[in-house]
């Protein structure tokens, strides 16, 4: 409802109280749709956010009484021992990340800067297509396919091939992120630097990019964070592991396979670490998460002008 | 007005400022040593196009104004004098612009623009800080020598060394937006540039920071030949030396500065100047 049309009708009908009795009523109707709607939508705002809540509350609730040293320093105690923790997991989730943003994030970062800097119209347009189309594809088709050209030829699960999994699921999002980022640079700074007699590369490279720099950190590291939480893509790629995995050609235990191994499992003892892996894990997606937004706030005070 | 007697407001802007730019006896630019010499440019967006035929000399330390109603092509032309306009895809250029006797067009592009620097509209100092700004033009052309000996020379010609030597090391957007103008000429100079190309570089500023600008511009005709887009004649009235009036993408008349705004020899030149379209 338009507030000056208000104010017009108001305006007319208040000098004659001929029919006012109408307008009352289209007046009460109006405010109550407004009432209505704004319930509405403010309800399903709460429930955004009521869902996040309850997930935390609801992982701090069961896996907060298991978080303990013991967790974050023991391998998974052997069945019918009490105690152990996830040590190995969280290790191995780390050198999983690792080895994907080794592949994701140098291929994600020069594919954006190549999408937003260089190019004609044709490719990049398909590439931009199949980037989408890349992000698109579910999880455990890209498990399928690291499958298929890993652990096939290499024989067995290994860390390496559940980091290129995780890789792969990276890269379409690191794409996208840092074209944006480096769009949002204004002409007028690229051009300044060619005016001065920098090549396109030059300005890209000391201008462009480092202008975008904090938004393309926060972009990468909400792709890490995100992928942290895959599961279906480790399942046949890296596997599982009760113990240590030396290098990086054993199959290899992580937080998301650990805890859909311990949720499913029979045991109570298995449950409680499997609420607590949940706890970590998404302790460490708010982390990179709060952390994003801190360096991004950080440079909108910065680009002030 | 009436009491005055003139009815050209561009006069008496003239008339107020009479001796403090120009250059007394110069009545066309027939003789004097010449920087660009721009014969038959035609330029092409696409299949559209914006600069017809365009003849015009510029001659060596004077100031050149260009002047016209939006969209008659002054920052295209501009433009096209250190080649930022290749940069626009699907652009076309015919004709020939010499530098210093040289073909612009089949130089080094990153000689050229080095030798011609540019002041763009809105000031665009990089996000770094205020010595990085000045020292980059230098770094990128591999000057490797007292690189805090230039940028404080250049922030010198550009009148910003005395507001800023205190925090050389902090953010270029900490400044107001003239001496971040002020400091994009510095940058623009540091590379000694024997020409300097400005974009309305007083459009997004204040009058007072304006006329620091101007006032610079007067300071620095000793050493570079500069060429200005302004959509305000005041401006161009006061600070340059020649003039060139362009309508729809044609040069109608290139005369003294003086001249210009007083006897304009084209009617069309006339009804811009006094305010009649624009």
């Amino acid at each position: 409802m338009n507030d000056s049309l208000n104010g017009q009708t108001n305006g007319i009908a208040s000098p004659s109280t001929r029919g006012s009795i109408a307008m009352k009523l289209r007046m009460l109707w109006r405010k109550s749709l407004n009432l209505v709607m704004l319930s509405v939508t403010a309800a399903c705002a709460v429930v955004t956010v009521s869902v996040l809540g309850f997930i935390l509350g609801y992982l701090v609730w069961h896996g907060g009484s298991s978080l303990s040293w013991n967790f974050f320093s023991k391998l998974p105690a052997p069945l019918g021992e009490t105690g152990g923790g996830l040590a190995n997991a969280i290790v191995g989730s780390g050198k999983l990340l690792l080895i994907a943003s080794l592949i994701g994030i140098p291929i994600g970062l020069m594919g954006g800067v190549y999408l937003a800097e260089f190019g004609g119209r044709t490719f990049p347009f398909m590439v931009r297509y199949a980037t989408d189309l890349l992000n698109g594809v579910p999880s455990i088709i890209i498990g399928i396919f690291a499958y298929t050209v890993v652990v096939v030829p290499m024989h067995h699960f290994s860390t390496l091939a559940g980091g290129c999994a995780l890789g792969i699921i990276m890269i379409p999002i690191a794409v996208r992120s840092t074209e944006e980022f480096l769009r949002a640079v204004p002409r007028g700074l690229r051009e300044a630097a060619m005016a001065l007699g920098a090549s396109k590369w030059r300005t890209v490279a000391t201008v462009v990019v480092p202008a975008a720099f904090q938004g393309i950190l926060t972009g990468l590291m909400l792709d890490v964070a995100r992928v942290a939480g895959e599961t279906a893509p480790l399942l046949f790629t890296a596997f599982s592991n009760r113990y240590w995995s030396p290098g990086w050609n054993q199959p290899i235990a992580s937080l998301p396979v650990m805890i859909y191994t311990y949720a499913i499992g029979p045991y109570e003892e298995w449950h409680q670490q499997a609420w607590a892996g949940g706890l970590v894990l998404m302790g460490l997606v708010l982390v990179a998460n709060i952390g994003a937004r801190l360096v991004l706030s950080r440079r909108a005070s910065f680009s002030r002008s | 007005m009436a009491v005055t007697g003139v009815p050209n407001p561009a006069i008496s802007v003239r008339m107020r400022l009479a001796g403090a730019p120009g250059h007394p006896g110069e009545t066309s630019t027939a003789g004097l040593p010449l920087r660009f010499k721009i014969s038959n440019l035609n330029f092409f967006y696409g299949p559209k196009q914006a600069l017809f035929d365009i003849n015009l000399d510029v001659p060596v330390n004077r100031v050149t104004a260009l002047i016209g109603p939006s969209g008659c092509g002054k920052s295209t032309f501009l433009r096209n004098l250190n080649r930022m306009q290749e940069t626009i895809r699907q652009t076309r250029l015919e004709g020939k612009i010499l530098l210093d006797g040289q073909d612009v067009l089949q130089m080094d592009v990153v000689k050229l623009r080095r030798r011609v620097g540019m002041v763009f509209q809105r000031p665009n100092p990089f996000p770094k800080s205020i010595f990085e700004n000045v020292a980059y033009g230098l770094k990128i052309n591999g000057y490797s020598g007292r690189l805090k000996e230039h940028v404080e020379k250049s922030l010198r010609r550009a009148a910003l060394w005395d507001e800023v030597k205190d925090k050389l090391n902090q953010s270029a957007y900490a400044l107001s937006g003239g001496q971040q103008q002020r400091l994009c000429i510095a940058r623009a100079l540091a590379v000694d540039p024997e020409v300097l190309l400005l974009d309305e570089p007083c459009s997004a500023l204040d009058p007072v920071t304006t006329a620091k600008i101007e006032e610079l511009m007067f300071q620095l005709k000793g050493i570079c030949t500069m060429v200005i887009v302004t959509h305000n004649m005041q401006q161009a009235a006061r600070a340059s030396d020649f003039t060139a009036f362009l309508l729809d993408g044609k040069l109608i008349e290139h005369a003294v500065t003086s001249r210009l705004f007083t006897t304009p020899a084209d009617p069309r030149t006339e009804a811009y100047i006094t305010g009649r379209f624009g």
